[in-house]
């Protein structure tokens, strides 16, 4: 049977939506050895940057509310359906990517398998991090950690799904809300992970993915004074150093950290609790007791 | 007049057109004077059955500096309370510019006897209020009772003296364009210096298009008697945008004379934290969080 391609538009995920650029540009994907053209990106604006902003804001207050138990299943539906489309997935990364097609497999599992193991930690990461603390007085005197808030999250360039996965995942779990900066070089998965996050019963806002140049983004990204952290995997030290001081207007907490070396985002070492607690606040009670 | 009030409201123009105004992109220099305006019409208002004398002294404080870290922004035009407050407003903004409204004739509703109305408003103005926001009896408006509510307002404006006399025409409960616009005109004829949208009160507030017909109305009545009559629009204002349009529909619809806080409020609330949040973003370049904005 003789039929017309259908191609799809692909959108930016801003509030549970999928909404073209505010600027209406677009940019194209190719496929890095045929150099035929994959599909129209969104090109994102800084207006766009700011709405997803306000989605995250707005959508903080009900998800550091829900229990860690929720979140936890949450989280855990996230693989289920990336799961259900993982060929898709593949075939993404290897048309966007180049990479073989064992690889871009074993970049889809492991991002499954990332997801469910912090999926795991949201009921357990607070018994870790939290202390009850010795104090010479009759108080009851302990320490929690509690969400932040917005978290940019500054995907790592080299893999298109894998690091965006493992940046994410300890970012939300505890509670914060979210926008991301999908890959500059192989931004095709990361939206089409949008689809996945848009019927995962994640609650609109609370991650927000963002295609388009990123040097037009992270200067607002760095600036904007309603983003609390920002989690960027990179060596680029003109970022770094553009994160740093133009964060320092709300004293943004900025984790920069080194791509993992060798197969590093495949190996159990990138994947950590402690990138759960990097994106809380301790809050420390002293409570009243009778002597 | 008998003219005035026999002519309709065409809706799909009314519509048509102030939807055209949201198109509008207005940036930088002006956009900058344009919030320093709007702040300056503001009626900051506080009309909660919770009201305490600490947060109205709070919102006289920061109706007199609406930011404490720019000089540049202006006053806004008045605080809006309840007559029980009017007093302590009156002592807390001594001295400065910005007026006391106060909302009387058993607002929201306005259904309590006409005596009680003129007492209440006149126990308002002694207490010290710059300008009264009066409610109609929409009730009588809709059984066509309009001399009733033209003597309401006649014996308010008495009661109030030299006070500035606002006519809320509660344009949620009139229905139609057409009544809005009759609501407008016999409000004016009676005695009105301020027509104003709504109480806030009820689920439709001031629209554009409410709005334009309000001020369409303005505009006849100007060239009918070369009376200057304000605009009041409240309640749903939030956003300084939205704001922005408003000033765009008044400066085409009623010109630059009627650009200024004598003539045109907004009454609102939420709205100044956001002017002041977008103002800050023109002058930073970077976008504000409400964290640094006092929370009210």
């Amino acid at each position: 049977m003789k039929r017309t391609n259908v191609l799809k538009t692909y959108k930016l995920f801003i509030n549970g939506q999928f909404p073209r650029s505010e600027s209406g540009h677009y940019f194209q994907v190719k496929d890095p050895e045929t150099k035929k053209i994959l599909a129209n990106l969104a090109r994102a604006s800084r207006k766009d940057l700011r709405d997803a902003v306000k989605a995250a804001r707005g959508a903080f207050p009900s998800w550091s509310g829900k229990t860690a138990y929720n979140r936890g299943q949450i989280l855990y539906r996230i693989a289920e359906m990336l799961e259900a489309r993982r060929t898709e997935f593949a075939e993404a990364i290897i048309a966007s990517t180049g990479a073989k097609r064992s690889q871009a497999d074993d970049e889809v599992s492991v991002s499954i398998d990332r997801m469910i193991w912090y999926a795991g930690w949201a009921d357990k990461f607070s018994q870790v991090f939290s202390s009850v603390n010795p104090v010479a007085l009759p108080y009851f005197n302990f320490t929690m950690p509690e969400a932040m808030g917005v978290v940019g999250i500054v995907a790592a360039d080299e893999l298109s799904l894998l690091p965006l996965v493992s940046q994410l995942a300890p970012a939300i779990v505890s509670g914060n809300t979210s926008l991301v900066l999908a890959s500059d070089s192989f931004p095709l998965p990361a939206i089409l992970f949008a689809e996945v996050l848009a019927t995962s019963d994640v609650p609109p806002g609370v991650i927000n993915i963002l295609t388009g140049p990123r040097k037009e983004l992270l200067p607002h990204l760095a600036k904007h004074m309603d983003v609390n952290a920002v989690h960027y995997v990179g060596q680029n030290s003109e970022t770094r150093k553009l994160l740093q001081t133009e964060g320092a207007a709300n004293v943004k907490r900025i984790i920069a950290s080194e791509k993992p070396n060798g197969d590093g985002w495949f190996s159990e070492k990138a994947q950590s609790p402690y990138l759960i607690e990097a994106f809380v606040e301790m809050k420390t009670t002293w409570h009243p007791v009778g002597t | 007049m008998e003219t005035l009030l026999k002519m309709t409201v065409d809706q799909v123009g009314i519509e048509e057109r102030a939807a055209r105004i949201t198109t509008r992109s207005i940036k930088t220099s002006a956009k900058r004077e344009g919030i320093k305006l709007a702040i300056s019409m503001i009626d900051l208002t506080t009309l909660e059955g919770k009201d305490s004398r600490g947060k109205v002294e709070a919102l006289c404080r920061k109706a007199i500096r609406p930011d404490l870290n720019n000089p540049e922004i202006p006053s806004v035009a008045a605080v809006c309370v309840y007559p029980n407050m009017v007093a302590l407003a009156r002592q807390a903004l001594s001295g400065t510019s910005v007026k006391v409204a106060s909302v009387a004739t058993g607002f929201p509703a306005g259904l309590i006897p006409l005596s009680l109305k003129v007492e209440e408003t006149k126990r308002a103005v002694a207490s010290g209020a710059d300008e009264i926001d009066m409610v109609i009896d929409r009730g009588a408006f809709l059984s066509g009772e309009f001399q009733k509510v033209t003597d309401e307002i006649g014996s308010i404006k008495e009661a109030c003296g030299s006070t500035h006399l606002k006519v809320i025409l509660e344009t949620g409960e009139l229905e139609t364009y057409d009544n809005i616009r009759k609501a407008s005109l016999l409000a004016m004829n009676a005695g009105a210096d301020f027509i104003k949208t709504s109480t806030g009160k009820v689920s439709i507030n001031s629209t554009l298009p409410i709005t334009l017909v309000m001020l369409e109305a303005i505009r006849d009545y100007f060239r009918l008697t070369g009376k200057r009559i304000g605009m009041k629009s409240a309640g749903g204002i939030r956003t300084s945008k939205l704001a922005l349009h408003y000033l765009a529909l008044l400066k085409e619809s009623l010109g630059d004379d009627w650009l200024d806080p004598s003539l045109f409020r907004f009454g609102a609330s939420a709205l100044t934290n956001d002017l002041l949040m977008q103002f800050a973003t023109q002058i930073s370049g970077r976008y504000q969080s409400a964290d640094y904005f006092t929370n009210d």
